[in-house]
């Protein structure tokens, strides 16, 4: 760094040797933590996401990723994670129940990350759960913590339309007491952009992944089930 | 430790109480300003940071004192910068692996602890001229400093904005939150009032006299 | 691969999500130079500077790490670019333009401390930005870095003259305006969407 104020007669040598010796032992340090603590962080992602899809598909007890690829979807197994993922939920007899699919827009402060999972047998969104929110504390945030409006996803129609490309109803955000419909969803009061951002998240991913799914059904399914 | 005698200056014990009180990094030194306001809207993400600060402030003190005679001068803040960045690395790599919530709440900051002026200060201004044992003193008493200083902001933050301590509910039901605490704004409030009465006590002392002493 | 557009990731950089009132990076620059106008505007114009470069050798590291598959090398990887690409600049334009230099002159190796540009590079990679994106999300955060401390200092170039107590002169003063200005920035939330 101070390279070029070279009052003292250092030669290049011993800086060459300092900070090569110090880089060597600092990149074994680091390699080693790495390679130690990987298995661990892993774990505990695959944790983290099966629990996440566990929450949003209640009735689910185990799950498997898929990647999407050209024309349908394939299992993941234990490849490294690339491209579009979405993931299957399995009861106790390994029949398919629903997906998970994760979907992300832009909020009152920030991304919204969510995580929703989608029932083939309601053909609804039957659990939402955010994953990444900077929304307001106190105002933004009751998308996460409201009862009343994490009801809503207890079962959000998602059905599509007759020619199977898009959503039947696209989703959207009513004031609070208004929901008439099961394609609707039951705003907060004081959050008014957070829920119509979730709102249209969900219709954005819905439109666009709930045809693609049923496309491919049986892709999902485990290979001895009906 | 054997050369924690051999030094000569203050005593130890004072090299570890300065960073307590009298030279507080955050109160006093008002360094490292950006953690503290970031990560303090409640009390255990500002533990854990302050802890992980702590943890690399310590072990940087510590390797840089130890290497202080090999280092050229020219290359001495490249060098230290290395060993801080590896250090910070491994604390990322650790609380990733104790928590993936806490690593998310804390974010980025855990990497940003890298340009935290503290670390590098230290291991400038007291590491590269010090025996291990006495750096590590130092690091431990600035740490605790930096730690208790990072307590007293989360607390108070959370206390207010969420009417609670460590997530456990203080205040009645009744009380309704004081958002603005825990957004970014109740960070640069809450720190103005504790320099206010960092400010006013030193006053205070000043005024009759240099003699009275705090010990803390 | 990240797909905002280009409008509102510089808006949401700059002001939304201001680095400085939002995201407390930069603080330590923030409370000292930001007494006189002159030298905020200055600061801010060199940080900018700084930050479009680091994003631009940020994302050409990101890629390539991407590529040997180290991801434990980026923390070390970004703070040796960004001191590198400090001296670089510093070297450059003294040698380019003496005037900028003297100038920004004594702004340059502070910055390499400046968690803003680190924080912006960590962010980037995070965000899974383009490098269109990188660069119009640096040039975002410069302006918004650069508007935090003009603001600050025209509020404290107001107030030199006002009779303050003691106690309340410098840190404190300032962070309370802080505190201020980033409540008023609060509402520029909902812009992006």
């Amino acid at each position: 760094m101070n390279a070029s104020s070279t009052a003292t007669p250092t030669g290049t040598w011993p800086m060459y040797r300092a900070m090569v010796g110090v880089g060597l032992v600092c990149g074994i340090l680091i390699v080693t933590v790495f390679r130690v603590t990987l298995p661990v962080i892993e774990r505990n992602q695959a944790e983290a996401l099966q629990q996440a899809i566990f929450q949003v598909l209640p009735a689910a007890r185990s799950s498997e990723t898929f990647q999407a690829v050209d024309g349908g979807f394939r299992p993941l197994g234990a490849a490294a994670p690339t491209g579009e993922l979405v993931y299957g939920g399995y009861d106790d007899s390994g029949a398919l129940i629903g997906l998970a699919v994760e979907a992300q827009g832009m909020g009152y402060q920030d991304i919204i990350r969510v995580l929703y999972g989608y029932s083939f047998e309601e053909n609804a969104i039957v659990g939402l759960r955010v994953l990444e929110s900077k929304e307001t504390p106190g105002l933004g945030d009751r998308i996460e913590t409201d009862p009343a409006f994490v009801r809503n996803f207890e079962r959000l129609d998602v059905s599509l339309s007759e020619d199977q490309t898009t959503l039947a109803h696209p989703i959207h955000a009513v004031k609070t007491g208004e929901k008439e419909h099961a394609w609707q969803v039951d705003g907060i009061t004081g959050a008014t952009i957070s829920s119509k951002a979730i709102a249209e998240i969900l219709d954005r991913s819905g439109s666009a992944w709930v045809p693609r799914i049923r496309r491919a059904l049986d892709q999902f399914r485990k290979a001895d089930q009906p | 430790m054997t050369d924690v005698r051999s030094d000569h200056g203050p005593s130890p014990t004072d090299e570890f109480l300065k960073g307590l009180w009298k030279e507080n990094p955050v109160f006093v030194q008002v360094l490292g300003m950006c953690p503290v306001l970031a990560v303090s809207n409640t009390a255990e993400n500002a533990l854990a940071m302050g802890l992980a600060t702590m943890f690399v402030l310590v072990l940087s003190n510590a390797v840089v004192s130890m290497i202080r005679s090999f280092i050229p001068r020219q290359v001495r803040i490249a060098t230290y910068i290395l060993v801080i960045a590896t250090f910070v690395t491994v604390v990322d790599y650790v609380i990733q692996a104790i928590s993936l919530d806490l690593h998310k709440a804390l974010g980025a900051f855990i990497s940003l602890i890298v340009v935290n002026c503290l670390i590098l200060g230290r291991a400038e201004a007291f590491a590269s001229k010090h025996g291990v044992g006495r750096s590590i003193l130092d690091g431990l008493g600035m740490g605790i400093g930096f730690v208790v200083a990072l307590l007293c902001l989360g607390g108070v933050r959370e206390l207010f904005g969420s009417g609670s301590l460590f997530g456990v509910r203080v205040f009645p039901d009744q009380f309704q939150d004081w958002v603005v605490m825990i957004l970014p704004s109740g960070g640069f409030f809450t720190l103005a009032a504790w320099l206010l009465l960092f400010n006013y006590l030193k006053q205070r002392r000043a005024r009759p006299g240099p003699a009275v002493e705090v010990t803390s | 691969m990240n797909s905002d557009p280009l409008w509102s990731i510089f808006i949401n950089a700059s002001l939304i999500n201001n680095f400085v009132l939002a995201y407390f990076l930069g603080i330590c620059p923030f409370l000292g130079v930001s007494g006189k106008m002159e030298t905020a505007s200055r600061m801010g114009g060199a940080v900018t500077f700084v930050m479009l470069v680091t994003a631009v050798c940020a994302f050409g590291i990101q890629q390539l790490l991407l590529l040997i598959d180290a991801p434990y090398l980026k923390l070390i990887s970004f703070i040796a670019v960004i001191a590198s690409t400090v001296q670089l600049v510093e070297m450059f334009i003294k040698k380019m333009s003496p005037t900028l230099f003297r100038a920004l002159g004594i702004f340059l190796p502070l910055i390499t401390t400046n968690c803003a540009i680190l924080g912006l590079a960590l962010f980037q990679t995070n965000k899974g930005y383009g490098f269109l994106q990188c660069v119009v999300y640096a040039l975002g955060a410069g302006a918004g870095f650069t508007l935090a401390l003009v603001l600050m200092a025209g509020l404290r170039e107001k107030l030199a003259l006002a009779a303050t107590p003691d106690v309340v002169k410098g840190t404190v003063l300032t962070l309370v305006l802080a505190g201020f200005l980033s409540v008023a920035f609060m509402g520029f939330a909902g812009l992006g969407s």
